[in-house]
């Protein structure tokens, strides 16, 4: 049976070498490495619902009057869009189990890729011969970011049209240009003629996931290219020699435990843990709004920085050179997109070292980077943690105008003071380590001495 | 597998071949505990699945999603769960060394370098080629994307600039009830729109006003919005000209000591903007102060526009400030 089928696919597609050469690949084990799996099974769940969800989706933004289930709504304008997820919510039987999985799907799709992304820096592995590999990466998490945001807005609820304006206002702020290009995209100012949502649909249901998805292939496909980094964890791993578990027995019910575990407990999350009740928020018009309202987590820290840059717009004689919302809503991701990007560069510049390295290493072994990367983290961190001021407000009854301005000193100074202490703790580590050793080999010594 | 495995070297060795092909994966000695714990744990996956069905299919159920979510979950997880006893305890963990792959082949490379070039013998102007390339490639591109233009229009900037309201337009609430100055109390947050408008125009971002009464002692207006209250009453655009969402809170003066004046606040990223002078920015990002209706009340005791904003409305762009609204 085995025989004949490995036969019928030779025959046909002459991969066998092919074949036999994967089935052999070799997994270096750590898990951390299991990161970017976790984004990968999560994206496979994300598009198997939500084909689930377009069947039932209404790109439209026709004002309708509600006459479903839900009683509180009865009666009220909406878009067809919004009605749309109400009925996927409540009369779709497993709508809302596939609409709740979707959402959570989402969220822990970018919470992986950040993970991965934190796993990648600060082990070095993006440095050469896999800068590429890298860059497609970042993309990638940008994309993923305005992939997510795309669907969070298409349901047309409350928050998602405050979000989607939002989104607007920061294209509009774009310099010269920022008029121009939404008037474009929306066929005249906010909320336009009605066209947005299509594209908006398409953009999100086509063209972001065939791009990730083409990403991601390459991003995989080069990975097994250049095999995986390892870490240094017996003599056997050496820059020039990789040690791990083959593809084929080994690693493969691994990899398979590791999807169908993320897909159960993205269902479990989506059937047990609410996500985005949008029938309490109810349909957005221009002129609503709530307060209390929180974005999804992965957008927390570009609502930080929109509300944290102070109240100027950049203005000469009568020409606004740069609205607000530019500041915190593009040049704040522009500058730490940037910084991805340019990193490694930066620090072969920085170091010189521009040789080729298949061994990561440990936070502790480079100071240098590690300082770098948690000053960056505790800085949007921060940006992303004074998003949520006004909920610490309600909460612990602070006043929302100081938190404000601790946080205007806190996200200049802080990210210098983490990236010292960084660089402080690693050093000690290391020295710690080296003291250790030297003991052990004087204790060895002795014990040899002594025979 | 490896019944089968065993039958091709009964087969090789009955045709009298002494030779026993090496295994490629070695050896893992039986583990019956653990298989068994993997078939029980497959099966649970299956009556995990049919469960799923059956919920689907009984609607009389209560709690459907969760049911639906748990049976799927716990499925997939039992899957998820004999797979790694596999992985653990039925397959064999080989830690192979190999050498990595070459960094660079600069053998391949030359290799395609001279097939490139040994392939343009043929032409002698090169640089004229490759113009001809450029010319023909770049202006494909160009017209490829020209479509895209028919998206909206690119520079009727314009629009951004309308608002529907008119010297002598009513202001009407939600149900296009006309406004009474007398309806406006103060210490309240009203909601107006023009008169005669579509559902679909109000959503214009210089439809929408929020209206709220002072009392004459706090009413501070510059010498240039002299005149656009009506009798304590002040009008702004309801849409913050930070980031476009509604403002859709008005903090009137309870506490004297902490908060003296009255805000109208936007939930977004709390712009806060004065109604008393104008509507500056007290507080928050917003970069400019709120556009300004003036208003008057009729014979009848109505609200009616005195005429159009004195600023643009909506999220402030590169054009906010080059105009000025005709009154």
């Amino acid at each position: 049976m085995i025989r004949r089928t490995v036969r019928w696919i030779d025959t046909r597609t002459a991969t066998a070498p092919l074949v036999r050469k994967t089935l052999r690949y070799l997994f270096p084990d750590h898990w951390s490495f299991l990161l970017g799996e976790v984004a990968l099974y999560a994206f496979i769940v994300l598009v198997a619902t939500g084909i689930y969800l377009t069947f039932f989706f209404v790109d439209s933004t026709r004002e309708v009057v509600y006459h479903g289930p839900y009683l509180p709504l009865q009666g009220e304008h909406m878009s067809e869009a919004y009605r749309s997820v109400l009925n996927i919510s409540t009369t779709v039987k497993a709508g809302l189990l596939i609409r709740q999985t979707h959402h959570w799907a989402a969220n822990v799709f970018i919470a992986a890729i950040v993970l991965h992304l934190f796993r990648i820096f600060f082990t070095g592995a993006y440095r050469k011969p896999r800068g590429l590999i890298y860059a497609i990466g970042v993309t990638m998490l940008m994309l993923t970011l305005l992939e997510a945001y795309l669907g969070y807005s298409l349901v047309d609820d409350l928050l998602s049209g405050m979000g989607l304006v939002i989104g607007y206002s920061v294209g509009l702020s774009l310099p010269f240009v920022g008029a121009n290009l939404m008037s474009w995209l929306f066929h005249g100012p906010f909320p336009g003629q009605g066209v947005f949502w299509p594209r908006m649909y398409i953009a999100h249901v086509l063209l972001f996931p065939i791009i990730i998805g083409t990403l991601l292939t390459v991003h995989v496909l080069l990975v097994a290219m250049r095999h995986h980094t390892q870490f240094k964890q017996t003599s056997s791993e050496t820059e020039h020699a990789v040690r791990g578990v083959p593809t084929y027995p080994g690693q493969t019910p691994r990899s398979l435990g590791l999807l169908f575990g993320t897909a159960g407990i993205l269902f479990l999350l989506g059937g047990l843990v609410q996500i985005n009740p949008i029938w309490l928020w109810g349909p957005y018009h221009t002129y609503v709004s709530t307060n209390g309202a929180q974005p999804d987590w992965y957008l927390g820290w570009l609502i930080g920085a929109l509300r944290l840059v102070p109240g100027f717009d950049l203005v000469i004689g009568k020409y606004t050179l740069v609205p607000n919302p530019f500041w915190g809503g593009a040049a704040f991701p522009l500058v730490v997109f940037g910084f991805l990007y340019l990193w490694p560069s930066i620090e072969r510049k920085l170091t010189g070292d521009t040789a080729f390295h298949n061994l990561v290493e440990r936070p502790r072994d480079n100071p240098l980077r590690t300082a770098v990367g948690v000053g960056m983290v505790t800085w949007v961190l921060l940006v992303f943690i004074a998003g949520s001021s006004d909920r610490v407000y309600v909460w612990l009854n602070i006043s929302y105008t100081s938190q404000i301005d601790v946080y205007r000193v806190l996200v200049f100074v802080l990210p210098l003071v983490a990236a010292a202490i960084a660089h402080r703790v690693c050093e000690e580590l290391v020295a710690g380590e080296k003291v250790e050793a030297d003991q052990h080999a004087a204790e060895a010594e002795a014990r040899l001495a002594r025979t | 597998m490896r019944k089968y495995l065993a039958a091709a070297l009964v087969l090789l060795l009955g045709r009298g071949r002494a030779a026993k092909p090496e295994r490629v994966v070695p050896e893992q000695p039986a583990n019956p505990g653990a298989e068994a714990a993997a078939v029980v744990l497959l099966f649970l996956a299956a009556l995990f699945a049919i469960g799923f069905i059956v919920v689907y299919a009984v609607d009389s159920l209560p709690a459907h999603t969760q049911l639906l979510g748990v049976a799927l979950g716990l499925s997939l997880l039992c899957i998820a769960a004999a797979l790694i006893v596999v992985a653990k305890r039925l397959v064999v963990t080989e830690e192979i060394v190999e050498p990595y792959p070459p960094v660079e082949h600069p053998g391949e490379q030359e290799l395609i370098v001279q097939t490139v070039e040994e392939s343009g013998d043929g032409l002698s102007r090169r640089g004229l080629f490759k113009l001809g390339l450029g010319a023909a490639g770049g202006t494909l591109g160009l017209a490829a994307l020209t479509p895209a233009l028919s998206f909206g229009p690119l520079f009727q900037t314009k629009y951004f600039r309308g608002t529907p309201w008119r010297k002598g337009t009513r202001l009407v609430d939600e149900r296009s009830r006309p406004y009474r100055a007398s309806d406006i109390e103060t210490n309240d947050f009203y909601t107006a729109f023009p008169e005669r408008t579509t559902a679909a125009a109000r959503e214009d971002l210089g439809a929408a006003i929020v209206l709220v009464r002072l009392p004459k002692s706090l009413l501070q207006l510059p010498p240039e919005l002299e005149g656009y209250d009506a009798d304590g009453i002040v009008a702004y655009s309801k849409i913050c000209t930070h980031a476009g969402c509604a403002i859709s809170m008005y903090r009137a003066p309870l506490f004297q000591p902490d908060e003296p004046r009255p805000a109208l606040v936007c939930p977004c990223h709390y712009s806060t903007f004065d109604p008393t002078d104008g509507g500056n920015v007290l507080f928050g990002p917003a970069g400019r102060r709120l556009p300004m209706l003036p208003l008057s009340i009729d014979s009848k005791g109505y609200l009616r526009a005195k005429g159009n904003f004195d600023d643009e409305v909506g999220p402030t762009w590169w054009g906010t400030h080059v105009w000025r609204p005709s009154p």
